[in-house]
């Protein structure tokens, strides 16, 4: 009973604890309202509380010099308006160089600004929850905590907190705030026609996603350009996913017959491929198959096998399709001679009594039975390839150019996918940051639609114990 | 009888045949890497052009790698990556570890909401963020420095918890209640109990972030620019793409360069193997 009572002020919601001191909290309590910290050392915890006052007076003198300015015009309907450029100066008769504002800037600082007031606001809850807390202390006739109960906490009760902070602190930084920032550009007209520090950009409203899947016109046709590159992506994720797969699967059956000797030879023979970073087999690749590549040299044709632009560039989406599957069968492989060794053996003996073919077996058995256990993992190959940058990048860099198919402005090339594209907006010489987000996003979207699915699909197995 | 002897050929004929089929296709997956190496020993021609496959004045040798490591930055580049590799192989597992101890063993409010925004987060493109990255590190003045590559490589390593939280998930939770009852510490629950018990999948975290800087050139690519401070990824990357020529002088110091930064990564792998493979299955298990 008297541990419940004890438990009770823990036990109720950050919110509450709030609300409560507000309202009922001791006069220290209602001026840290104010002046943080000012409870903390009122009540005898002097670095606790002299943390908080240099908190409070850290981030005022931050709102002040840096950040407020930003805050202000991030929210005051355009990121900017003077442009940097040379003004007539009358008395002295010359042209002054004038330091405009940088629409850029002025939205990285102020997400990071916004930011740093969120963190502020947790800080200076946990300042009001603490005197709270410190007066229910007091009302009971307990002590204040010192600095050793607080650290005593951290270490058990509050031990996630001391786990997690860390980490959790790089993400914001290098994860969730560029993130915002980048959503944030899809809704500007950030550009090559609006480059800081020369020009400024500004809200645009949902006027890029209009582009992007609307847009009509000869510069902005973008709309027949994305529906091109999304069925590519698809395509691309299907076969790259099922060629592998099933590929994989069949070599493995091989290997695993009983007549087979030599089998950890012949499996050490493909894995040997894992071996070689990505991005060297890859561009060893690239140059084997180039125009003047020894592929050509050795069957005597001259055929551009990354960069042929004929029957819709056929050629090097067949060819990126097949340097996939050498990169990717070694992996199945792997992983799929484990789960090959544990089929039931009854399985097989009862098909064989049934006098079934070795390809019936192998489609009512082998690959249900497999399909059954590794559908989460080929989804998450699945939402991979879409998103299987390498590949496409180093063989064929999203190429060739056919623009007859795809709008100039677009940047969009043949054997693009989103992601390439992406890459591409951002990193031209003309970037188009605005769509590139707009495509990150969709890109976001499509992953999350089938993560989740997967997440749905992999519980759904988890309850079924048996294979039918 | 004859029942039985055609029955045995046709047998010997299919094993025959899954032989031939395997062969081939063993050959077909070797080629690529005997042609790496092939062109790495390459001397002639002493352009990096290949035009025949066997030149009559061809001559064998390590003039390449003589070349690699004395005309090129490339002695500097490993060091870079190593210097690179191993902080923020350090950091990431780490940070992975931590993560995945909280949500796997400690129970608090905020445990499946940071889970799921986790899981969101990780939805996004990852190089989506990249020029913003590049943008806030330049705001902290870091571009073109290895520190700012370690942040990168290792600062968003709390997405990535999720197979070692699997292999956390199957360690009963007893063990740590007993120690609790003994009056371990939280702390000291997780360093010394759970932890050791952990080592497959310390090694898989350790070889997995260990080799990611390796094989990244993206990030590299936007964030460093001097030659001086490019990892080796990069370094062999620009060696054949600096041109917009299809072949370059380069071709066969690439390919040498190739070998080396392939040695390494199998040396790594094949000294943890039996580690790795461990954790693998360990974790899997869960699903």
């Amino acid at each position: 009973m008297e541990e419940n009572k004890v438990e009770k002020p823990i036990n109720e919601t950050t919110f509450k604890k709030v609300r409560k001191a507000f309202t009922r909290g001791s006069l220290p309590t209602k001026l840290s309202f104010i002046f943080m910290g000012y409870g903390q050392i009122a009540r005898g915890q002097i670095v606790k509380g002299l943390l908080y006052v240099m908190a409070q007076t850290a981030f005022i003198l931050f709102l002040i010099f840096f950040g407020g300015k930003y805050i202000l015009q991030l929210f005051s309907g355009n990121l900017g308006t003077r442009v940097s450029g040379e003004i007539w100066n009358e008395q002295l008769q010359i042209f002054e160089k004038v330091q405009g504002d940088n629409s850029f800037l002025i939205l990285l600082y102020g997400v990071v600004s916004l930011l740093l007031v969120l963190f502020f606001l947790l800080v200076w809850v946990s300042n009001v929850v603490g005197n709270y807390e410190n007066d229910v202390a007091l009302a009971r006739g307990e002590h204040v905590r010192s600095i050793k109960d607080d650290i005593e906490i951290l270490l058990n009760k509050k031990f996630h907190v001391l786990l997690l902070s860390l980490p959790f602190i790089g993400l914001l930084v290098f994860t969730v705030m560029p993130l915002v920032f980048m959503v944030l550009l899809a809704f500007t007209n950030y550009d090559y026609a609006h480059m800081p520090p020369g020009k400024l950009f500004g809200w645009v409203g949902f006027r890029n996603f209009i582009t992007l899947f609307a847009g009509t016109g000869a510069s902005s046709g973008f709309a027949l350009v994305f529906l091109r590159v999304l069925i590519w992506t698809f395509v691309w994720a299907f076969f790259a996913t099922f060629t592998n797969y099933l590929l994989g699967v069949l070599i493995a059956l091989l290997i695993q017959k009983k007549e087979i000797k030599w089998k950890s030879f012949w499996r050490t023979l493909f894995v040997l491929a894992i071996a070689i970073p990505q991005f060297v087999t890859l561009l060893l690749m690239q140059k084997i198959l180039d125009g003047d590549g020894i592929l050509n040299k050795l069957l005597g044709t001259n055929i551009l096998w990354l960069a042929d632009q004929r029957y819709l560039s056929l050629i090097p989406r067949l060819m990126i399709i097949l340097v996939n599957i050498w990169i990717g069968v070694p992996y199945t492989i792997l992983m799929s001679s484990g789960i090959l060794m544990n089929i039931p053996t009854d399985f097989y003996e009862a098909a064989k009594i049934d006098g079934a073919s070795a390809a019936r077996i192998f489609t009512n058995i082998t690959l249900p039975y497999m399909l059954h256990i590794t559908t989460p993992y080929l989804i998450t190959q699945f939402v991979g390839n879409i998103n299987n940058f390498n590949v496409i990048w180093l063989l064929t860099g999203g190429g060739p150019v056919d623009n007859v198919n795809y709008g100039g402005a677009s940047k969009a090339q043949s054997t693009d996918l989103l992601v390439t594209w992406l890459y591409r907006l951002t990193t031209d010489q003309n970037p188009q940051f605005n769509i590139a987000s707009v495509i990150g996003i969709v890109i976001f979207v499509i992953s999350a639609v089938i993560s989740l699915f997967t997440y749905n699909r992999s519980s759904a197995v988890k309850g079924e114990d048996t294979f039918q | 009888m004859i029942n039985v002897t055609l029955r045995k050929t046709r047998k010997l004929i299919s094993t025959f045949f899954s032989y031939v089929l395997l062969a081939t296709l063993g050959i077909l997956w070797v080629l690529p890497i005997v042609y790496l190496v092939y062109t790495a020993f390459r001397v002639t021609p002493s352009t990096g052009i290949i035009n025949t496959l066997i030149p009559t004045n061809l001559r064998l040798g390590f003039g390449n790698f003589q070349k690699l490591f004395q005309d090129t930055l490339f002695p500097r580049w490993l060091w870079n990556t190593f210097v690179v590799s191993i902080t923020s192989c350090a950091i990431t597992t780490l940070f992975i570890l931590v993560v995945s101890y909280a949500f796997s063993k400690l129970r608090f409010k905020l445990r499946k909401p940071l889970m799921n925004a986790l899981l969101v987060l990780g939805m996004f493109p990852g190089f989506m963020s990249m020029i913003a990255v590049y943008f806030i590190l330049k705001a902290m003045s870091l571009t073109n420095s290895l520190l700012a590559l370690i942040l990168v490589y290792s600062g968003s390593a709390g997405l990535s918890y999720y197979i070692c939280k699997g292999f956390f998930d199957t360690i009963p939770k007893s063990m740590g209640e007993a120690a609790f009852l003994d009056g371990a510490s939280q702390p000291m629950v997780f360093w010394r109990i759970i932890l050791p018990l952990t080592k497959p999948i310390i090694v898989y975290t350790v070889l997995t972030s260990f080799i990611s800087p390796w094989c990244d050139f993206i990030f590299v690519n936007t964030i460093i620019s001097d030659r001086n401070l490019y990892t080796v990824s990069l370094g062999l990357y620009k060696m054949i793409n600096a041109e917009r020529s299809s072949f370059n002088d380069n071709f066969t110091v690439f390919c040498a360069g190739a070998m080396v930064v392939g040695g390494i990564i199998v040396s790594v792998f094949t000294s943890m193997q039996r580690y790795y493979v461990e954790g693998v299955t360990g974790g899997a298990v869960k699903g």
